[in-house]
């Protein structure tokens, strides 16, 4: 193997970016969808988790990774619907069912998973974008996954239905002031629960790609957050799809910072450098958001930002 | 931001106790509606476990034989009680204003990590001055962690929530930079911890009753939290500002100081259950900290409507559910996440029964 020295955090930097953003990319495009029907989501976490299990048990099972993925968005569905559902009882507060949900879907990934842990599932397949480049570094750092791509796609895609479609307009609508909907004679509730469940389905593949690609395998410590800072990856890039791209692949290289300056041999402070991510996400926080005014392109109706 | 404060669950007691029928008809709404969806939880929670192949009647009774059944498992329940009833509160104080503070968990971290610095560093003191000062800086560390939160919230608007479970995860990755570094004990091989405090410096037990005395911290907590949010000033005007902020502001009263100063109290007192699991229980700071005592807490808080005399029996109930988890690992064979699931169930059937208030109206007051 090549030295690269300082070249080569910069490489690993870059390859992390593009292999650590996929599951940010899938929950925050998901938690988009669902905020800008005016309601939001912070359970994701537990969805990413539970689509992390799924995806691999079907896949151990099966043994076909897309299967897997599919069942993941599914399972990440159902655990939108459930939000919903709860959501559209009156009086119920929908950033406390998130918190609900987060927990509950830790809990039954926890539970159901615990007999795939040992066994090793078939994991997904990556494209080879390297081919050209004699450094092994580079090759390995293209080596891009199919899910990847999906999401390359997704975030322009999410913003053409969003600003070009009836359905955006509606969902948009919704979010942006329940009454109007209402008085256009939409119901408020099975729209949300179309976005809830939709957001729920793009979260629980962004969990497939974890225990199906990278890291490649089912733990209990395999998700550290990266449902909870796609919430604040949607605030920091304004409800904006393909803000959320950059935001994602920003989310991703500061991931993958610890682990690049390890392999140059800077292993002193490791685990801070492990904090880096949600210490990127709380400034972040801080430098766009304000006290006096709301957001820039905040839909109406979201909680969290009035 | 005032929409989302009115919106936020609200205690269900009454400004001024009285003991008119209506006072007993709301407390009776109180009362029932979570018992309520506690039985439901247990009838899906039943469901759930039936259909992972264990009788339900048996994994009933075996949580109780584990939680309540002997001397033995009530003295394992009231020590996981103990912490939370402290991280409880740390969700319970900050809701009286409609803040939803959820990163309990991280200072309880920092502060078991910073008070078990300090008892490294003044090792040799007298016990009691070596624990009172643990104790002071665990309360001071966690205190300063939430009111972070709470500051951010206040002065850029950060939305509380989302940054207190960020600062969770910091205070996380803190603890072991320092437990794998600065702060490593070279004798802690497998399990990297700070120095021991040593068998002298331990805080001991309640006489008579093999507990230590963080359950007496937690319940004096409670009660404090209950006399500082019904009976003073300070908690009319918390309660003021969760109820409306505007007439709050309106009134003259400073939301930024309420809001700092609850933040900080509710961050000691997780910050005190960090330094009672290292002086009573661990020894030493290392990853044992992170133990899920600050996400039960949120659910405590919330079962219990943020009120703190109510956390006491929840957070018992609570501990005994946790200490179980052991025994249906053994006997029933469920993995140790059945707990976390029982939880899970228990905290979607309560934010569901919000819907119920006002619904009933053999609760309503008459006239």
């Amino acid at each position: 193997m090549e030295d690269l020295g300082w070249w080569g955090v910069v490489l690993a930097v870059v390859a992390g970016a593009i292999r650590v953003s996929t599951p940010f990319l899938f929950v925050s495009l998901g938690e988009l969808l669902t905020e800008k029907s005016g309601r939001i989501n912070l359970g994701l976490e537990g969805t990413l988790v539970m689509g992390a299990m799924s995806g691999y048990a079907i896949s151990y099972l099966t043994g076909s990774p897309w299967l897997g993925v599919l069942v993941a968005g599914l399972a990440g569905a159902l655990f939108g619907m459930l939000h919903a559902a709860i959501c559209s009882l009156p009086r119920v507060n929908d950033i406390a069912v998130g918190i609900a949900l987060m927990l509950l879907g830790t809990g039954l990934a926890f539970f159901l998973g615990k007999g795939f842990i040992q066994p090793q599932a078939p994991i997904l397949p990556a494209i080879d974008f390297g081919w050209w480049s004699d450094v092994p570094q580079v090759r390995a750092a293209l080596q891009i996954n199919v899910l990847f791509v999906i999401g390359l796609l997704l975030a322009p895609f999410l913003l053409w239905v969003l600003t070009n479609t009836r359905w955006g307009l509606i969902v948009r609508t919704v979010g942006d002031s329940a009454d109007a909907a209402r008085a256009m004679g939409y119901s408020v509730n099975l729209v949300r629960l179309a976005a809830t469940m939709a957001g729920g389905f793009l979260a629980g593949i962004g969990g497939s790609f974890l225990s199906l690609y990278y890291p490649g395998s089912w733990n209990e410590g395999l998700s550290s957050g990266q449902g909870l800072m796609a919430v604040a990856l949607v605030i920091f890039a304004r409800w904006h799809p393909i803000r959320c791209l950059g935001a994602a692949l920003l989310f991703g290289g500061a991931g993958a910072l610890g682990p690049a300056l390890q392999s140059v041999g800077v292993s002193q402070g490791y685990y801070l450098f492990n904090a880096a991510p949600y210490v990127l996400t709380l400034v972040i926080m801080i430098a766009t958001c304000s006290p006096t005014r709301t957001l820039a392109g905040a839909p109406g109706e979201l909680s969290i930002t009035k | 931001m005032v929409d989302q404060i009115a919106r936020l669950p609200r205690t269900a007691s009454p400004p001024f106790p009285g003991f008119s029928l209506d006072s007993v008809r709301r407390g009776a709404e109180a009362i029932l509606i979570p018992v309520g969806a506690l039985l439901a939880t247990a009838i899906v929670f039943g469901l759930f476990v039936a259909a992972a192949g264990a009788d339900p009647l048996e994994t009933y009774s075996l949580m109780y034989r584990g939680a309540f059944g002997t001397w033995f498992s009530w003295q394992n329940t009231l020590q996981r009680t103990a912490p939370l009833l402290l991280t409880a509160l740390c969700v319970a104080l900050p809701a009286k204003l409609g803040l939803v503070i959820i990163g309990g968990e991280g200072a309880l971290v920092i502060g078991g990590l910073v008070s078990a610095a300090v008892g490294a560093a003044l090792i040799g003191a007298p016990p009691w001055l070596l624990l009172s000062l643990m104790a002071l800086a665990g309360m001071a560390a966690g205190g300063a962690w939430i009111a972070l939160a709470g500051a951010l919230r206040q002065f850029r608007g950060v939305n509380e929530t989302i940054s207190s479970l960020l600062l969770a995860y910091i205070a996380i990755a803190l603890m072991n930079h320092m437990v794998e570094g600065p702060l490593r004990d070279p004798a802690s091989l497998n399990k990297p911890s700070t120095p021991p405090l040593g068998e002298a410096n331990m805080i001991g037990s309640i006489p008579g009753l093999d507990v230590h005395w963080g359950l007496a911290f937690g319940l004096i907590a409670c009660l404090a939290a209950y006399v500082l949010m019904q009976r003073t000033t300070f908690g009319f005007g918390a309660r003021m500002v969760g109820g409306n902020v505007r007439a709050a502001r309106m009134a003259g009263l400073s939301v930024t100081t309420l809001s700092m100063i609850t933040c900080f109290l509710a961050g000691a007192s997780a910050g005190l259950a960090g330094m009672v699991e290292v002086a009573a229980v661990h020894g030493s700071a290392n990853a044992s900290l992170v133990a899920g005592y600050g996400y039960t807490g949120i659910l405590i808080a919330f079962i219990a409507r943020q009120n703190p005399l109510a956390i006491i029996p929840v957070a018992l109930m609570f501990g005994g559910i946790a200490a179980s988890g052991g025994l249906l690992q053994r006997r029933l064979d469920l993995p140790d996440a059945t707990i976390l699931v029982l939880q899970g169930i228990a905290f979607v059937m309560i934010l569901a029964s919000d819907t119920l208030y006002g619904r009933f109206r053999i609760f309503q007051p008459r006239g």
